[in-house]
């Protein structure tokens, strides 16, 4: 197996409001390797967007980060930012929700290119860079006759297009998009996650695919991540966790979600909790159907589930760890409809 | 008009109960070629000469019926006119044709015509039909607390003054869309919510006047898988109980499908098919529809991404294209459908996409780079070096290398020009909604005068 | 707020996380009071050093009957004539002006003076400029490119000229000096207030919410009154203690060029000032730095005020409130398990 580009190890993201400070990122482990592409899904407000700009060292001011990311032998955690925007771009990427916003209005879509490559490959002359940019582009799907458009002669699905192809220009390792197609019609969106399922084909590039959808990680990611509540619960092959979620939240976001082949309404009862004052123990137990005794009391303990995947969840032990009586369902009180979202 | 409506928590007593067949229920909503024309403002000189710079046909044209306690799903992409259409119904956006007769029953005073209401007439439209938009922290005043922004219609309306009153019915409307206990929301504001609870008191302000009609925009796309069940549950138990009529606007198939007895789907404002859900899931007949089935994305890895998809996206509205409107990107389209000159810049610039660098040079020595071609069933392809053929080689190398392209199917002929090449098209021909069994389609492929041109082509 | 500012750089919007539970009460106002209170920093120290100084002139214009010595234009006590233009002692602390008048006294006086020309001047702009602001904004059309047209030009006019002019044109017509000059720096603040609630009207208008009005049936001045009001006034506030603090200086100007009010109907510093600078070149300096001083002083006051609240209000300018997190160690934060800190050895390892 090849070796990993990215390996976060017990990272934590907690930033501060009025009401205290934020658990966004509450340590978190994962790998993604090389060529590779990794879904990390949750609900909005989970922190899987705060994880995904932790990684590339992009987060508010007054949020404090600790742990590990190490990329390719580089720790990234506590390096300075001027030295972090060097690394960005050049073998980190960024694709945004947004692709209206990221762009200059005023800009030719040639300038843009222009600029990042300058900025990082000073070398380069201006030939090279036509030549490369348009390249990108091409295998963006964008016709090399639009090169010197500005950005508002284009739709929505070819900026974001043209958006993927500026951060990958650079030829980065590891990209981080966060939810590129949620602002996209059905049909672009296809597109666009077609085009990320060929990176690897076209560009070697590892990836890692921020969604609330678990359709888009089934169609474009190899193995998938689940996050709740500021912690991974779940990480796995997207096959085995798909087709065998370990987790309970797994499993209860796989059956909630609406799709084509849905035949019942379901739904996960209460929200999604408040990461200033995260439940104790287990943060899901408060909503899931099996929760034990334990689940209330201790964090659990990350295990490999017998299909492989790695799963935070009492229910899969270990049990010697489990104190006696732990085992019995919790008793809980009514769910309060105010806590449903 | 409207007399003061029930009180919520009393059940409407809706004589149609969800046994009623569907084609013997009141008609709520009966929609006649709409049409939702924008003048376009041209530049400073086109005003100052008086110039007409056209228009947007954001509505072009279209016809439904809804009746009473029946879902219909309009569902198509952004700019497919569906959202321009449901706020037309409301008068947000100006009806330029057609007929809209709208019946709210008897204890509303009975059926009213929509189109050439001027706006305070309108006004009081707006209590019988309501919306309900995609974003609800956008739609509720940032500025307004849960109980006044929900009590707010009873003002508006002057229903009642009763602070009694207005506090019964607001906690009833609290209890119904399930933000209990009733207590902790009233003087909460948007900013305190999550996104499904912020929908719950989008739809308590629907239902405060018991409205015939809830015209929802979107109104679970904005919010979390795992909420989304809950608010379509929720808008289906409104509707059971309180005797609803939904038109739900939405771009997801996949809650249309569990959500509406009707689907009607829209491309750039006009529909394309329309029929009962069921079957239209079973047998989508329009390529459009079949596309958008295929390209939801399903919680299945066993499943590849969708290849075979339509290209490009919706084109722009001010400039249709010729013909059926979904022609340039239809992997079924054929002869009829309307081909034209700026489907010659399409294929070259599909064709630039795909050839190495220098191949593209070469080729654009030729021909030059594309200009805005007419809109018209005659294409002139310039050739740069006049009178060597190279155009008409470069149009016969295109061809060999994908002769399956459906614009070739649209081509009559290739004739050499001076200073070029002439291709001409077929005559393109608009597509008419046509009954196929329960559906109605508007596709040229379902048409039997040209069943012989039909290519048997895979969709997806 | 607008949806915008849910869009927080670099992590997900804190709205988005389920909200806490304890619900405190609060209106538009209430949440100006709350950001004001939130404020750190430089911005604190802006607001709170020119809160005090404006306090203390506000207290003086209050009060100032029980604090000044003498009368405004009194020039005699007890059948005694004041000394012509003595400096400062025991009885007169900051010295007599020309007119044998006390000049603490008249300072006193004239903090009573200018603030009540600047409310009356803030005030009036406010319930004119504001509305025309809502109403140009709201409604477009013919009636909002003449509303601009007039409001441009009076924008572009030299303000103390037009002032001048205002004045002028008022000093027959409106007896009280206190009024004509707050009516004529009305007019210069006036295009001011309608500017900038146009603006925020205009972008205000296309959002959700309001067209959610219309959708229920509400009229254009309940969406203009319920609906754009309280979400377009947000940096009115900033406005009107800058304004207020120019509007000194304008008052003070009238009054230096004698276009302002007469030393019988009420004290007045720019007025001061001028006949002050006359004696300057005798050495009497009492006359003119006392009300200069005052002047300078009310001026900085709101100044910083206002400069305060834009840095709190702004969203722009205001920083997320940045408590700076500080990471509990590893061993705090198990709160439960004992053996958390060696899963975590153990949970890296098995990845590895």
């Amino acid at each position: 197996m090849a070796a990993p580009v990215i390996s976060v190890r017990d990272l934590r993201v907690w930033y501060g409001t009025e009401r205290g400070p934020v658990r966004a990122v509450d340590g978190v482990s994962f790998d993604v390797r090389a060529g590779e592409t990794l879904g990390l899904v949750g609900e909005s407000g989970c922190g899987k967007s705060t994880l995904g700009r932790g990684i590339l060292g992009l987060l508010p001011t007054g949020s404090a980060v600790d742990g590990s990311v190490r990329f390719r032998d580089r720790e990234l955690v506590g390096v300075k930012q001027s030295d972090m925007r060097e690394t960005r771009g050049a073998e980190l990427g960024l694709i945004f929700q947004e692709p209206m916003t990221r762009l200059d209005p005023l800009m030719r879509i040639s300038e843009h290119f222009a600029e990042t490559l300058r900025a990082h490959e000073p070398e380069l002359s201006s030939a090279e860079i036509d030549a490369r940019s348009i390249d990108t582009l091409r295998r963006m799907g964008i016709p090399p006759t639009r090169f010197r458009h500005y950005p508002h002669e284009f739709s929505g699905g070819m900026r974001q297009r043209i958006m993927i192809a500026l951060a990958l220009v650079l030829n980065p390792a590891f990209v981080v998009a966060d939810e590129p197609t949620t602002a996209l019609d059905v049909l672009v969106e296809a597109q666009i996650l077609s085009i990320l399922a060929d990176l690897k084909r076209n560009f070697d590039t590892s990836l890692l695919l921020i969604t609330h959808n678990l359709g888009i990680v089934a169609e474009a990611c190899e193995r998938v991540a689940v996050m709740y509540a500021g912690r991974i619960v779940e990480e796995g092959d997207a096959r085995q966790v798909f087709s065998d979620p370990s987790h309970p939240y797994t499993r209860e976001l796989l059956r909630s979600t609406i799709s084509l082949s849905t035949t019942a309404l379901h739904y996960i009862p209460g929200s999604p909790p408040d990461l200033v004052d995260p439940p104790s123990g287990c943060h899901f137990h408060p909503r899931c159907p099996s929760a034990m005794q334990v689940c209330s009391r201790l964090d659990p303990v990350e295990v490999r589930a017998a299909s492989g995947q790695r799963v935070s969840c009492w229910l899969h032990g270990p049990d010697e760890l489990i104190p006696p009586g732990g085992t019995a369902p919790l008793q809980r009180q009514e769910l309060a409809s105010a806590d449903e979202a | 008009m409207p007399t003061k409506p029930d009180d919520l928590d009393v059940h409407h007593a809706h004589l149609e109960s969800d046994a009623t067949p569907l084609d013997d229920r009141p008609v709520v909503l009966d929609v006649r070629d709409l049409r939702v024309h924008f003048a376009l403002r041209g530049g400073f000189f086109d005003r100052l000469l008086g110039r007409s710079s056209g228009s947007v046909k954001a509505v072009d044209g279209v016809s439904f019926t809804l009746r009473k306690g029946e879902v219909l799903g309009l569902v198509g992409e952004s700019g497919s006119g569906k959202t321009t259409t449901a706020r037309a119904l409301l008068g947000l956006a100006p009806i330029t044709g057609g007929t809209v007769r709208f019946d709210a029953g008897p204890e509303f005073g009975g059926a009213i015509e929509l189109t050439g209401l001027r706006e305070p007439q309108f006004r009081a439209v707006r209590q019988a039909i309501q919306l309900v938009f995609q974003d609800p922290h956008a739609s509720l005043n940032p500025a307004m607390d849960l109980a006044t922004a929900v009590a707010h219609p009873l003002k508006i309306h002057h229903i009642t003054k009763d602070r009694v009153e207005i506090d019964r019915r607001v906690r009833a409307a609290f209890e119904r869309v399930g933000l209990a206990p009733v207590d902790q929301y009233l003087h909460k504001y948007p900013a305190d919510l999550s996104g499904g609870q912020k929908q719950r008191a989008v739809l308590a302000r629907a239902i405060m006047l018991n409205p015939a009609l809830l015209v929802a925009d979107e109104p679970v796309s904005m919010l979390d898988m795992s909420v989304r069940a809950k608010i379509l549950q929720l808008m289906l138990d409104l509707k059971r109980d309180l005797g609803l009529t939904y038109l739900y606007v939405t771009h997801d198939l996949a809650t249309a499908k569990f959500f509406c007895d009707t689907i009607a789907i829209m491309y750039l404002g006009r529909i394309v098919e329309i029929g009962p859900a069921a079957q239209i899931y079973a047998d989508p007949k329009h390529p459009y529809t079949r596309s958008l089935l295929a390209a939801i994305p399903e919680p299945d890895p066993r499943r590849a991404v969708p290849r075979n998809l339509p290209r490009g996206e919706v084109p722009d509205a001010a400039r249709p294209p010729l013909g059926c409107s979904f022609h340039p990107r239809c992997p079924a389209a054929f002869a009829p459908c309307g081909w034209e000159a700026r489907d010659v810049n399409a294929l070259l610039e599909q064709r630039w996409t795909a050839v190495e660098e220098g191949e593209y040079e070469r080729e654009r020595a030729v021909v030059g780079d594309p200009v805005e071609l007419e809109a018209g069933a005659t294409a002139l392809l310039p050739d740069i070096h006049a009178g060597s053929g190279a155009a008409a080689a470069l149009l016969d190398d295109i061809k060999s290398a994908d002769p399956n392209e459906p614009f070739w199917r649209g081509v009559r002929s290739v004739e050499p020009e001076p200073g070029g090449v002439r291709l001409d098209f077929n005559e393109p021909v608009d597509p008419a909604l046509r009954d196929i069994g329960s559906v109605r389609v508007a596709c040229h492929l379902h048409d039997p005068r040209f069943a012989a041109l039909a290519a048997p082509v895979e969709t997806p | 707020m607008t949806a915008a500012s849910i869009a927080e750089p670099g992590g997900e919007s804190i709205l988005d996380t389920p909200p806490p539970t304890n619900s405190r009460p609060r209106g538009p106002f209430g949440r100006l009071w709350q950001q004001v209170k939130q404020a750190q920093g430089f911005s604190k120290w802006l607001l709170w050093v020119g809160a005090a100084i404006t306090a203390v002139f506000i207290v003086l214009a209050v009060f100032a009957p029980l604090i000044a010595p003498y009368g405004f234009d009194q020039y005699m006590s007890h059948g005694v004539r004041f000394a012509k233009q003595g400096s400062p002692n025991g009885t007169h602390w900051f010295g007599t002006n020309v007119r044998s008048v006390d000049v603490l006294s008249v300072v006193i006086y004239g903090s009573r003076t200018a603030i009540e020309v600047v409310v009356l001047a803030v005030v009036f702009s406010l319930f004119i400029g504001v509305p025309l602001g809502l109403i140009s904004g709201y409604y477009g059309g013919w009636l909002d490119r003449i509303l601009v047209l007039i409001m441009d030009a009076l924008f572009a006019f030299p303000y103390l000229l037009l002032a001048i002019i205002i004045a002028f044109l008022l000093q027959n017509s409106v007896g009280s000096g206190v009024l004509t000059a707050a009516i004529a720096i009305t007019v210069i603040y006036v295009p001011q207030y309608f500017r900038v609630v146009r603006g925020q009207v205009l972008s205000a208008r296309e959002e959700p919410y309001v067209e959610a009005a219309r959708a229920l049936g509400a009229r254009p001045r309940t969406i203009m009154g319920r609906y754009l009001f309280f979400n377009v006034i947000q940096s009115v506030p900033v406005i009107a203690t800058l304004n207020a603090a120019d509007a000194i200086l304008t008052l003070a100007g009238l009054g230096f060029l004698g276009f302002g009010i007469q030393p019988t109907q009420a004290a007045e510093w720019g007025y001061e000032l001028q006949r002050g600078v006359a004696d300057m070149g005798a050495g009497l300096w009492w006359t003119s730095v006392f009300p200069g001083l005052a002047i300078v002083s009310l001026v900085t006051g709101l100044t910083l005020v206002g400069e305060g609240l834009n840095d709190v209000l702004n969203p722009v300018l205001r920083k997320r409130s940045g408590r700076r997190v500080v990471l509990p160690r590893r061993d705090a934060a198990a709160t439960t398990l004992p053996t958390r800190q060696g899963d975590n050895r153990g949970r890296g390892e098995e990845l590895a």
